[in-house]
């Protein structure tokens, strides 16, 4: 087998040694209902992680995407509650705001050669700063549509709803594989995150992607508001405080190299759905306390990062000899 | 005189903010003695100022070496956490102290042997803290918050020494502390060496792991005392909201003082000031009687500012502009090669 693929393959292998562990204790993780809210519960996340996939595959980081999902929320509620426009033409506002959003730090980044951390930073206070600015309430939605939205489901065998939110997320999943690893704008984020100066050798334009890179980023945490203003019916400057590094962690369980240059979009998916596991299993238990989610995600981060550098290190000996 | 050169921007920047909130409210500058201690505005810059400014301090060597540490606001949580249990569990306040300080020192050492013997990217080797170290003082606290009445410990947070909040004091004997420890000794420039070049320090003879392991020890115990203040301030152990997102802003403070991310050359006095921009800019639009809403947005504008006037790409540009309008081409150049040494 390729050792590139040896990450996506020990992320594979753990999250299903983990779910046989749930199953043998709790048969019911496996009926369809589970697997239905395990999909709903973390579409925004899924969505999210893999722009910021992306994002990392190229070496970059964007700390916005959770200010720009409470942003969206706010947004979406607000227009909802003040202008009479339909939900889809406010979805489609949003997504052209939140995609210039992400295309200006991309510029920023490139144009003043500034580390990704500290621009999008910046971008995380002043996305959070808008939300704040439009309203500090949390403000419900009460739109026809979204009760359309929220109940549109496909029931499964045994009774699982496969939520429209759900397959948004797997839809998203897919068209990331494919953009990450099918297209020529892939092949350049890839090359890039090996080294900008090789890239720029190879011919890749490091602008143009480096700005393409944080508009995908930009879309996708703007999609991801609309998810989640769904799934929650309202919109709430301080949600999703942190979802940021949520993200960041499903990806690096996902495999995904932090230093840019190696991973695959599918490994992400699975790291968000284990992450949701281990949630799912605590709720499950009910003796667990909530906090020892935060300390087995940090576990399953550091078994990984060094999972990871231990093969890197045997794929150079590998080459040496 | 070319550490005053050095600190420049950031003090007409204090001082521009400063005259910006005194025109909106007037008794910004008024200091009063009451009951024995100082008392208006400015004091509570500095005690409020006081967590970012202790982080700051680590962080501004940490950064130095090329790297960063995001574990911080999370290490404030762990260690108020520790403050408070060992304080309701009659350790007493010296135990209380002494466990805080190892709990931050061993964050410290689990962040510096992952970065510098694992060879982790420090970015990722303190996320690993950051994303689990709320759920380390949630075990400790027991998910409660855990409250305490003890005046010895409560003096550390609300007390005050020769009318100065003790907070304010804390920052400032640490932050003299570690800059007489930095430039009093051949440390700081060794700390400059491994950012620059960790490989070519250590060839040259500097033992650049244990140098690093000991710049996060030093972010870790820094974090501990900000805990320690935290804790004694509110006296009680918050788990979940304790030092959240300090760690954003001790960055921003450290950036904002003319720190490059990129490691080399730091000054820990301008971080300070730029902990002390990060409150007053905080303090001053609620004096001023701006919606607090504003504060984020304006924060983001500071920064894309100062990134600006950073950006190694534009570097090229301010110099043409400070020769052109510089009246003295030669005086100009001369200072600012007296600012890089």
């Amino acid at each position: 087998m390729n050792p590139r693929l040896y990450p996506l393959a020990a992320t594979i292998a753990i999250f299903l040694v983990a779910w046989v562990i749930c199953v043998l204790q709790f048969p019911y993780m496996l009926s369809t209902r589970v697997v239905g809210n395990l999909l709903t519960d973390n579409a925004y996340l899924g969505i999210v992680a893999v722009g910021m996939t992306i994002v990392i595959l190229s070496g970059g980081i964007d700390l916005s995407v959770g200010s720009v999902i409470a942003f969206a929320g706010v947004f979406i509620s607000v227009m909802l509650r003040d202008s009479g426009l339909h939900p889809l033409v406010v979805f489609a506002l949003l997504l052209v705001l939140t995609t210039a959003f992400g295309a200006a730090m991309g510029w920023l980044i490139h144009t003043l050669a500034m580390p990704p951390f500290i621009v999008t930073l910046a971008g995380m206070f002043l996305a959070r700063g808008l939300a704040y600015m439009l309203t500090i309430d949390s403000v419900p939605i009460n739109h026809g549509f979204y009760k359309f939205l929220n109940d549109a489901y496909w029931l499964m065998p045994g009774k699982g709803r496969l939520t429209l939110i759900g397959v948004v997320m797997l839809l998203t999943v897919a068209v990331g594989m494919v953009v990450a690893h099918r297209t020529k704008f892939g092949a350049s984020v890839l090359a890039l995150g090996g080294g900008e100066a090789t890239a720029r050798l190879m011919g890749v334009r490091v602008g143009a992607t480096t700005v393409a890179i944080y508009a995908f980023s930009g879309f996708m945490a703007g999609l991801a508001g609309i998810v989640f203003s769904i799934y929650t019916s309202s919109g709430y400057p301080l949600a999703t405080v942190g979802t940021e590094l949520t993200a960041i962690a499903a990806v690096v369980i996902g495999g995904t190299l932090l230093t840019g240059g190696a991973g695959f979009v599918f490994g992400t998916l699975i790291g968000v759905l284990t992450m949701g596991l281990i949630q799912t299993f605590i709720v499950f238990d009910g003796t667990l306390s909530s906090w020892w989610t935060k300390i087995i995600i940090g576990i399953l981060l550091l078994s990984f990062i060094l999972l990871q550098k231990g093969l890197m290190r045997l794929s150079t000996v590998g080459q040496r000899a | 005189m070319t550490a005053l050169l050095r600190i420049t921007p950031q003090l007409l920047t204090l001082a521009a903010l400063m005259a910006m909130v005194t025109l909106f409210f007037p008794g910004f500058l008024k200091i009063e003695f009451v009951d024995g201690r100082l008392v208006g505005p400015v004091m509570d810059i500095l005690k409020r100022g006081a967590p970012v400014g202790l982080l700051a301090v680590g962080m501004t060597l940490v950064i130095a070496t090329r790297g960063i540490d995001l574990s911080v606001g999370t290490v404030v949580a762990i260690t108020g956490a520790v403050t408070a249990w060992a304080i309701t569990n009659g350790y007493g306040l010296g135990g209380a102290l002494v466990l805080a300080l190892a709990a931050g020192a061993v964050a410290g050492i689990w962040n510096g042997c992952l970065v510098a013997i694992a060879g982790i990217q420090p970015i990722v080797a303190t996320l690993i803290l950051m994303t689990s170290g709320r759920g380390i003082a949630q075990l400790v606290t027991e998910g409660r918050i855990l409250t305490f009445s003890h005046d010895g410990l409560a003096f550390f947070g609300s007390g005050d020494l020769l009318g100065i909040p003790v907070p304010a004091l804390i920052w400032l004997a640490t932050a003299i502390g570690v800059t007489l420890l930095m430039r009093r000794t051949a440390l700081g420039l060794l700390v400059e060496a491994v950012g620059v070049n960790r490989a070519a320090s250590a060839l040259a003879g500097v033992n650049a792991t244990v140098l690093l392991i000991a710049v996060y020890v030093a972010s870790g115990l820094c974090a501990a005392l900000a805990g320690i203040i935290a804790t004694a301030d509110i006296r009680g152990a918050d788990a979940n909201n304790a030092g959240l997102w300090l760690e954003l802003d001790a960055i921003l403070a450290v950036v904002i003082g003319g720190n490059s991310l990129l490691g080399g050359r730091f000054s820990i006095a301008a971080a300070l000031l730029g902990a002390l921009i990060i409150q007053t800019i905080d303090t001053g639009i609620l004096l001023a009687g701006f919606p607090s809403e504003y504060n984020l947005v304006i924060k983001a504008a500071l920064v894309l500012v100062i990134l600006v006037l950073q950006s190694p790409n534009l570097a090229g540009h301010w110099y043409a502009l400070r020769r052109t309008f510089g009246r003295q081409p030669a005086a100009t150049t001369a200072t600012a090669k007296g600012a890089k040494q």
